[in-house]
């Protein structure tokens, strides 16, 4: 299994005494942004202040947004104008039905974080545990499991959801669950695949031979050793399926499959109505909305792939260290005396002490040193 | 006695790492005369690989190269990259260790001897070329019906016998063999070893011959230098080297060897150095039987004994021993103050 | 190591196609499980309240809803060999019509998405690993992931915004201009090969004019993805032993880089593009519906807004067997240009 970037001494590796779960998860989380650098640091950091950045506006969205996401008339009871452009009581203007475009923009962030949080929780529930299945159990069910999620996959992904969030809106209606579920039933068979291969691969591992023969029970096993090996490899997966999902969700409201807007603020369905004021230049009902997807999804995206740069090996950019190489020293110098030509007169050579060569060898390991904890 | 080909002096590579420079070649020297082979022989890690990269000027980004690598009265260390390039193929050949992954799949072998003669002799017919080419590869035993094959369509000895035809098509005077026989079986190895035995009397190449194997150097190379650390602790003829070894680091590799009359295991106690940061002094003192005080104490000067050279005080000179430096240094003192 | 024959080639081959039959059977099981777990008959959810009870439950015996689930699993199964997928509910067209008329546009749109795609993000991948970890190569990259992460209808929206509102350059919604789309006669239902069949350059300069920015806006969606796969695959193969032999041979940078790095690193890249098809079907969803471009996509949204089950599941099981198809064409491509592709 891929482990993170290997040398770097420090807390993060050497356990200290009385440490808790709480602080080695802590460490967990911090450690691919302390061994990042160059673009990935770029990519890591900035990916991660927007999504943080997203995250925020979606938990304070009640503080954050100047209205409520179908709100239509100010506290006064006077209705707000249609297309009203971006001025000082809508700073981002309104929309068709009068609904505050700002306001809408701030609250879609609450809806996008929900329902991506609620399709990755159920595609990796579903996922790991069908995988962690087919890859432990084999034979028939192993084989049916792929064939089904091979299928899965070769299906359009939105055209997938659509269907799936056609179907569900029959018995659920369209809400952010629908629209969640729709969206798991394109990344379970991804996370299928991850978890099933490196069970398989795990299984053939002698450690998990040697905790057989030690006696520990089958579930023991498939927990304890599977699941730690498995977990590694999915921050990068779920941090870019996060991103898709959003495009995804996204596609559904445009099409208008999506979340119903009378129940909450939806980006896509918001555009959908924004494609047919173009053609009058009202710019702002499609503009502010279309940003929050694309800062949202390019967060995600620079934070996936900045973790997929200093996660795996394949890809991981050796860092270039600048070294200072000093002076030999004399006594490591071949005298050219001695190279071959024997009937060189001998020369007299200056005489360093080897302790006195060390320490002048010092600086220049030092400086490097530096340059590696920066 | 004839000029040496190829004459390395004081050659270091570096590369960065997180904690520091790490001295893979750290001040090495040594001359190869025409026709002449000289085995590299030392732990995995002691920097043999790296130091044959340096020696092509090959090596990855943000390795530092310092040194000389006089040929033809030149220094490749301050050589432009263009003009190193123009040498490598006519004057300068590497072998590698894996012959599996070392040809491009998607072309064929022609394609690849083309590449190569055409890179170097633009002027080269077509039919000169395929003439050349096809002489290499029967003189390594793949019949010329093969020419137009892919890669993948060899086995695994048969590909290394490619790799050394294309290294040897244009008849450079000095090759690097990185352990060219190590991925192979026994007899493909007596094979790839009657080769290059082959090519120096033919053509009279250089050769360095890199390898862990102290049975083929035995048997093809006419020096050896034995490397610890990022140096080479002592060369000399293979016969004296290998009747007599002054460095006890060569002694100690020359008893762990297998033969057949090999009673039992032997190996050398305590792990390879760390190219971080070395011991200091002698880089074999934590490891060394015959360790002296003097020995972690002041870098070893080079002393000629015999027909070799070697880096180790108990060959002296004994002015620079300091008072009471002969004593045998006493091991625990060492171990707990390393780690204070 | 094995030695291949000419005849492996077409061993490979065959079982490739034999391996494709069980493929398309689990997709069209996946797709008739999912439309059947809806509640209702496809009948009543498209026309309840429409029809008298007597005349749905005719419809419904038509269309065979009465009999039982195996039985038309095997009507679905058996007519779409014979190319038969049912009649529409709601404007009783056969399912195949819809892709005579309507698959032209969209086939116009997604080839030549892809065309601009693989002109776009191919190069730009080439570049960006050639110069990688560089200022270029960091720019390059953040395009990637800006055509990524801006949804097509997003961008659809800006184009139609600036190109078409603000510079009126070109137009922004549909095939060709009403008047246009009337004068050319249909004959393969693909509009420019019509116009130019009726030798009508007008209406086939008009047809472009209308094609460049709905391909424009799918192209770009697609070349950021291809752009990320070339740049990764050039890497690796950059690193690759065989590019550091050929250096050793002295072989010019020029050469290695183009001879070896580049053709090595696009073979993966045609494995992948086979995945690509899906991601280009479901943008030209979105893209129809952006564009109002009369293709598959808005004839899905269209009988899908009017709940016809059979249309649907018609649309969705030809729109399958176009992707199994594609990756198969694409790993039949793949084998001919790459010698080890084994068994």
């Amino acid at each position: 299994m891929a482990t993170v970037t290997q040398p770097m001494p420090g807390p993060g590796r050497t356990p200290v005494k009385g440490s808790t779960r709480v602080v080695r998860l802590l460490r967990g989380i911090a450690r691919p942004y302390r061994n990042s650098h160059g673009v990935g640091r770029f990519m890591l950091v900035t990916g991660t202040v927007l999504v943080v950045l997203m995250l925020l506006t979606a938990v304070f969205a009640p503080l954050i947004a100047t209205f409520g996401f179908s709100q239509v008339a100010g506290a006064d009871g006077q209705r707000f104008m249609n297309h009203a452009e971006p001025g000082a009581e809508h700073i981002f203007g309104t929309t068709t039905q009068g609904f505050d475009v700002f306001s809408r923009v701030v609250w879609g962030a609450r809806t996008a974080v929900t329902v991506v949080l609620l399709a990755l929780a159920f595609s990796l529930f579903l996922g790991v545990l069908l995988g962690l299945i087919a890859g432990f159990v084999g034979r028939w069910v192993d084989r049916v499991l792929v064939m089904v999620m091979d299928a899965l996959f070769a299906l359009p992904a939105l055209l997938l959801a659509i269907v799936v969030a056609f179907l569900l809106s029959e018995y659920v209606g369209g809400g952010a669950s629908t629209a969640a579920l729709a969206i798991t039933a394109v990344y379970v068979p991804q996370y299928f695949r991850v978890v099933r291969a490196a069970t398989v691969s795990a299984k053939e591992q002698t450690y998990v031979e040697a905790a057989r023969a030690m006696g520990a029970r089958p579930a023991t096993i498939m927990f304890r050793y599977l699941l730690t090996n498995v977990i590694q490899s999915v921050p990068v997966i779920a941090t870019l399926n996060a991103a898709d999902a959003i495009l995804t969700l996204a596609g559904l409201g445009f099409l208008g499959y999506g979340i119903q807007p009378t129940e909450a603020a939806e980006w896509g369905y918001d555009l959908q109505r924004a494609v047919s004021d173009t053609g009058a230049g009202i710019w702002w009902t499609g503009l502010y909305p279309g940003l929050a997807i694309v800062l949202l999804v390019m967060g995600l995206t620079l934070m996936g792939e900045g973790l997929n740069e200093t996660m795996n090996p394949a890809i991981r950019v050796r860092r270039l260290i600048p070294i200072s190489m000093p002076e030999l020293t004399a006594a490591q110098r071949t005298k050219a005396a001695q190279v071959p030509e024997r009937d060189r007169p001998g020369q007299d050579r200056p005489v360093d002490t080897g302790g006195e060569d060390r320490n002048s060898r010092e600086p220049g390991s030092g400086e490097t040193g530096k340059g590696g904890a920066a | 006695m004839t000029e040496p080909v190829i004459s390395v002096r004081d050659l270091r590579v570096w590369y960065g790492s997180e904690r520091g420079p790490v001295r893979a070649v750290d001040g090495v020297t040594f001359d190869l005369r025409p026709g002449e082979t000289l085995g590299l022989v030392g732990e995995s890690g002691c920097g043999k690989s790296t130091l044959g990269r340096g020696v092509l000027g090959l090596l990855p980004r943000g390795a530092k190269l310092a040194g000389e690598v006089n040929y033809e009265g030149r220094n490749l260390v301050t050589a432009s990259p263009k003009a190193i390039q123009r040498l490598r193929g006519p004057d300068l050949g590497l072998i590698f260790q894996e012959p599996l992954t070392r040809l491009n799949p998607l072309l064929r072998i022609s394609d690849q001897f083309e590449e190569t003669l055409r890179t170097h002799e633009p002027g080269l017919s077509k039919q000169d070329i395929r003439h050349r080419s096809i002489e290499v590869l029967r003189a390594m035993g793949i019949p010329p019906t093969r020419y137009r094959a892919y890669p993948h369509e060899f086995s695994g000895g048969m590909r290394q016998r490619i790799m050394i035809a294309l290294a040897l098509v244009l008849r450079p005077s000095f090759v690097v063999a990185d352990e060219p026989t190590t991925a192979l079986d026994v007899l493909v190895e007596a094979q790839i070893i009657g080769i290059l035995g082959d090519l120096r009397r033919n053509f009279d190449t250089s050769l360095l011959f890199i390898t862990h194997n102290l049975g083929i150097v035995a048997e093809a190379c006419d020096r050896v230098a034995v490397m610890y650390a990022g140096r080479i602790v002592e060369q000399g003829p293979v016969t004296e080297v290998f009747a007599r070894p002054q460095h006890p680091y060569t002694r100690e590799l020359l008893r762990s060897t297998i033969s057949l009359s090999t009673t039992g295991l032997h190996y050398i106690p305590g792990a390879p150095p760390d190219l971080i940061e070395p011991p200091s002094g002698c880089r074999f003192h934590p490891r060394c039987p015959s360790a002296m005080r003097v020995c972690p104490e002041q870098f070893p000067e080079q002393v000629e004994v015999g027909p070799q050279r070697v880096e180790c005080w108990l060959h002296g000179p004994d002015e620079l021993v300091p008072e009471g430096g002969r004593e045998p240094l006493v091991r625990e003192e060492i171990t707990v103050a390393d780690e204070a | 190591m094995s030695t291949r024959t000419a005849g492996s080639l077409r061993t490979y081959l065959i079982t490739r196609v034999v391996l494709f039959v069980p493929q398309v059977l689990v997709i069209l099981t996946i797709v008739f499980v999912l439309m059947r777990v809806a509640p209702g008959d496809p009948v009543t959810v498209a026309l309840g309240g429409q029809r008298s009870p007597e005349q749905l439950a005719q419809l419904r015996a038509a269309a065979g809803y009465d009999r039982s689930i195996f039985v038309q699993y095997w009507e679905y199964i058996s007519g779409i060999v014979r190319f038969d997928l049912g009649t529409t509910i709601v404007d009783s067209r056969p399912v195949t019509q819809i892709f005579k008329v309507n698959g032209g546009a969209t086939l116009t749109l997604t080839s030549s998405a892809l065309v601009i795609a693989l002109l776009i993000g191919v190069p730009l991948g080439l570049i960006a690993g050639r110069v990688r970890d560089t200022g270029l190569d960091a720019g390059l990259r953040v395009f990637g992931i800006l055509t990524y992460a801006a949804p097509v209808f997003f961008l659809g929206l800006i184009f139609q915004l600036v190109f078409a509102r603000n510079l009126g350059w070109l137009p922004s919604s549909s095939q060709a201009s009403p008047l246009v789309l009337a004068r050319v006669p249909s004959e393969t239902n693909i509009f420019l090969v019509d116009a130019l069949l009726a030798g009508d350059s007008a209406a086939f300069w008009n047809g472009v004019q209308h094609l460049i920015l709905p391909a424009l806006t799918l192209g770009l969606l697609l070349s950021g993805v291809f752009m990320r796969i070339v740049r990764i695959n050039l890497i690796q193969t950059l690193r690759s032993d065989y590019v550091e032999a050929a250096r050793a041979r002295g072989v010019s940078e020029g050469n290695v880089v183009i001879r070896h790095a580049f053709r090595n690193a696009l073979v993966p890249f045609v494995t992948i593009l086979g995945l690509q098809v899906a991601l280009l079907l479901g943008g030209a969803i979105l893209t129809e519906q952006t564009f109002n471009w009369n293709g598959i996509g808005s004839q899905l949204v269209r009988y899908l807004d009017s709940r016809d089950y059979v249309a649907v599941q018609g649309i969705i099981t030809l729109v399958a067997l176009a992707v199994v198809t594609a990756s198969l064409l694409i790993d039949i491509i793949n084998a001919i240009i790459d010698p080890r592709v084994r068994y």
